[in-house]
This record gives C-alpha cells, sequence and structure tokens, in this order.
C-alpha cells in the first residue's frame, strides 16, 4: 500500500516537472516533436533510477557514516555527470541514430534538475533503498508522463494561429500552465 | 567589448531567463515570494561570480576531457559553501528555498557561463559577465516573485498591500509560475523589438 501511495504521489500529486518544478529545461527543450520526448525521458528515466541507486548508497554508507555529510551535493552530482557519460557511451554504440536525435541534450542530462533532485529528495524524505527505487521510477515515469503530454500539445499548437508576440516560449509557458493547473486536481488524492 | 557593456549584457539583453531562457527550474520553483526570488538569485550570483574567477584562473591547467567535471565540481564547492552559510545565518531563507538551493550546481547559467565566457576570458572580464548575469537573474527572480506575491497573496516582502479576500490564489501556486513567466516573456519580448 505505502508503494501506491509513493508511485500516485510521484506521478500525479506531486508531478515533479509540473508541481516540482524540476526538469524545466528539457521539459521546455525537447518537447517540440514526441519522438525525440521519448528518447529523452527513457534516458532521464534510466540516469534516474540508477543515479538514485548508487547516490543512496553512498549516502547511507559512507557520507553519512563518517560525518560527511556536508559532501553531498559534491558526491551527488559526480555521480550523476559520470552515469551521464557513461550512457553516451553505451547509447553511441547501441542506438547511434537516437544519439544523433538527442544531440546536445545528453549532456545536458547531468544538469538536469530532476534527477539531482529526485536523488536529494530520496535521501531527505529517508526512504530505504526498495523505496527510494519505486520512487525514482514512479517520478521517471511522471517525468515522461508531464514531456509526453506536453510534445502532444506543442505539436498542436504548431498548426494553430497564435498571436505573433506569444509565440515560442511564451505560449509554452501558458500551456504547461494551464496543464500543471490540470494537475492540481489530482491533489488529495494521497 | 568594454567591461560596461559586459556587465550590462546580464541585465536585459541577455537577461539568463527573460532572454536566453536558461535556469528556468528555479525561477518557476522559488518565486512564490518576492524574499524568496531575491535570496535565491544573490545565492546564485555568489557562485556564479566565484566559479567564473576560479575557472578563468586554472582554465589552462584543466585537460580539455575533464572540463565539464571539473567546472561542475568547482561549481559544487562553492554551492556547499553558500549551503552551510546560508543554513547558519539564514535558516528562514534556507528552509523556504529547501531542495533548490543544492540545485544551484545544475542551473545552466553558471555551468553556461563558465563553459562559455569564464573557460576563454581573463579574470577581471569573467567576475564582471558573473556578476551582471547573476544580477539579471536576481532581477528577473525579483520580477516574477513580486508578481506572483502580489496578485497571489496581496502582500510584497510580507507587507499586505490589499486585502485577502481578493487574491488570485493561483498564482502562488505551480500554475501561476507558468503563466506568469510566460507573459512576462512575452512583454519582454515586445520591449527588445520596440
Amino acid at each position: 500500500m505505502n508503494y501506491l501511495i509513493i508511485v500516485l504521489g510521484a506521478i500525479l500529486v506531486n508531478n515533479i516537472v509540473l508541481m516540482r518544478f524540476l526538469g524545466i529545461c528539457p521539459f521546455l527543450g525537447v518537447s517540440k516533436r514526441i519522438s525525440t520526448a521519448v528518447g529523452m525521458a527513457f534516458a532521464v528515466a534510466f540516469v534516474m533510477v540508477l543515479a538514485t541507486i548508487v547516490t543512496y548508497l553512498i549516502q547511507t554508507y559512507i557520507l553519512a557514516r563518517f560525518g560527511l555529510s556536508f559532501l553531498q551535493t559534491i558526491a551527488f552530482i559526480l555521480v550523476i555527470a559520470s552515469l551521464v557519460q557513461l550512457v553516451e557511451i553505451i547509447m553511441k554504440k547501441v542506438s547511434p541514430a537516437l544519439y544523433q536525435a538527442l544531440g546536445i541534450f545528453l549532456p545536458l542530462i547531468t544538469t538536469n534538475c530532476a534527477i539531482l533532485g529526485v536523488a536529494i529528495l530520496t535521501v531527505q524524505t529517508d526512504f530505504n533503498l526498495v523505496e527510494g527505487v519505486v520512487f525514482a521510477v514512479a517520478n521517471a515515469f511522471g517525468f515522461g508522463l508531464a514531456l509526453m503530454l506536453f510534445a502532444g500539445i506543442r505539436e498542436h499548437l504548431d498548426l494553430m494561429n497564435i498571436p505573433k508576440g506569444l509565440k515560442g516560449a511564451p505560449i509554452a509557458l501558458i500551456s504547461a500552465g494551464i496543464l500543471a493547473m490540470a494537475f492540481m486536481g489530482f491533489s488529495g488524492l494521497v | 567589448m568594454t567591461q560596461w557593456i559586459n556587465f550590462t549584457k546580464g541585465l536585459l539583453r541577455e537577461n539568463p531567463v527573460l532572454v536566453l531562457l536558461l535556469g528556468m527550474c528555479p525561477t518557476l520553483g522559488v518565486t512564490s515570494s518576492a524574499i524568496n526570488g531575491l535570496g535565491m538569485g544573490l545565492a546564485t550570483t555568489f557562485v556564479l561570480v566565484m566559479a567564473n574567477i576560479v575557472v578563468s584562473l586554472i582554465k589552462n591547467l584543466i585537460p580539455e576531457k575533464v572540463r565539464i567535471p571539473s567546472f561542475i565540481v568547482i561549481i559544487a564547492a562553492f554551492v556547499t559553501v553558500v549551503e552551510l552559510m546560508m543554513q547558519a545565518y539564514l535558516p528562514a531563507l534556507f528552509n523556504s528555498l529547501g531542495i533548490f538551493i543544492p540545485l544551484i550546481v545544475v542551473n545552466c547559467i553558471v555551468l553556461g557561463r563558465a563553459e562559455a565566457f569564464a573557460s576563454k576570458n581573463k579574470l577581471g572580464a569573467s567576475a564582471i559577465d558573473g556578476l551582471g548575469m547573476g544580477l539579471g537573474f536576481s532581477f528577473a527572480l525579483l520580477l516574477l516573485g513580486s508578481v506572483r506575491e502580489i496578485l497571489g497573496s496581496g502582500r510584497l516582502f510580507d507587507i499586505q498591500i490589499y486585502s485577502e479576500n481578493y487574491v488570485s490564489l493561483l498564482f502562488v501556486l505551480a500554475p501561476g509560475a507558468f503563466l506568469v513567466l510566460g507573459y512576462l516573456i512575452a512583454i519582454i519580448n515586445q520591449i527588445k523589438k520596440n
């Protein structure tokens, strides 16, 4: 039951993009087409889950044990940077087409607030390792969901008659705001 | 470019948030009140200036391959400094900004300026660039925070301006951030065109 609450909470009630404001840069940058959004969502999901596991282990068995919690920020971001490097190398070998499509956004996953954010939230909320993994997977799914929904909306927006002053970033942000309003309907669910 | 232009470009013409669209996460996340926005902006400015200075000083010592990770470590070190100082001397602000303080590390603006400017320019210019960008960022956050606080709670810097009965709560909640920023950018674009 606890896991269900974690999952629903992460995906709907406290959606990482639309409620917690983490991962906005890729949200606005990659969501122009659904195909790139899917690729980005998977890459982020992979890094997010791995990063949460590794950072949790480092926090529990190294940082907390030796009273080095002040090194948390540095240690966590180094773990994430290395993992992204790893994903890049693997993707180049396994799927060069996707690697090309994602272009600059792949190294930018390092600076994705969502990944560092989820890692920090996991240790802050005092989850154990299993709950932490569930939390990370759920958040990755929530990120992908928000990205997918937004990409769909933006593909539609491209075909519409937007007032000149609002074209581009403004209408994207306003649409995101309305999407966030929709997600607010889930508050109080858990 | 002259140092004056170097400094002022970050304020409006190349404002990191409103023009370059970088650093969105903290912009949307901490601007539910003006003072939070300003606090975050100034903390980020400190990190920006110090990181730019250090990167500019050791830019010739860093091997090309580990460039980005080295920048990240330098930035993370200064963010840890800010984190600890805020925890000690500004605990109320520390609690309101919450998770966004360590997230200054992944603020695209900080890494972006280190990569695009500090790694290629001298110490003085890099420091001024960092200061300009940081103050531009703070200005944008202060603006966004003020609008959201006034519309959403009737207050500004905790001074009640009009009765709470007429507020639109939406503006201090998540959707309000997106909406206000969207319109703000639209207005800035119009101003720039004219």
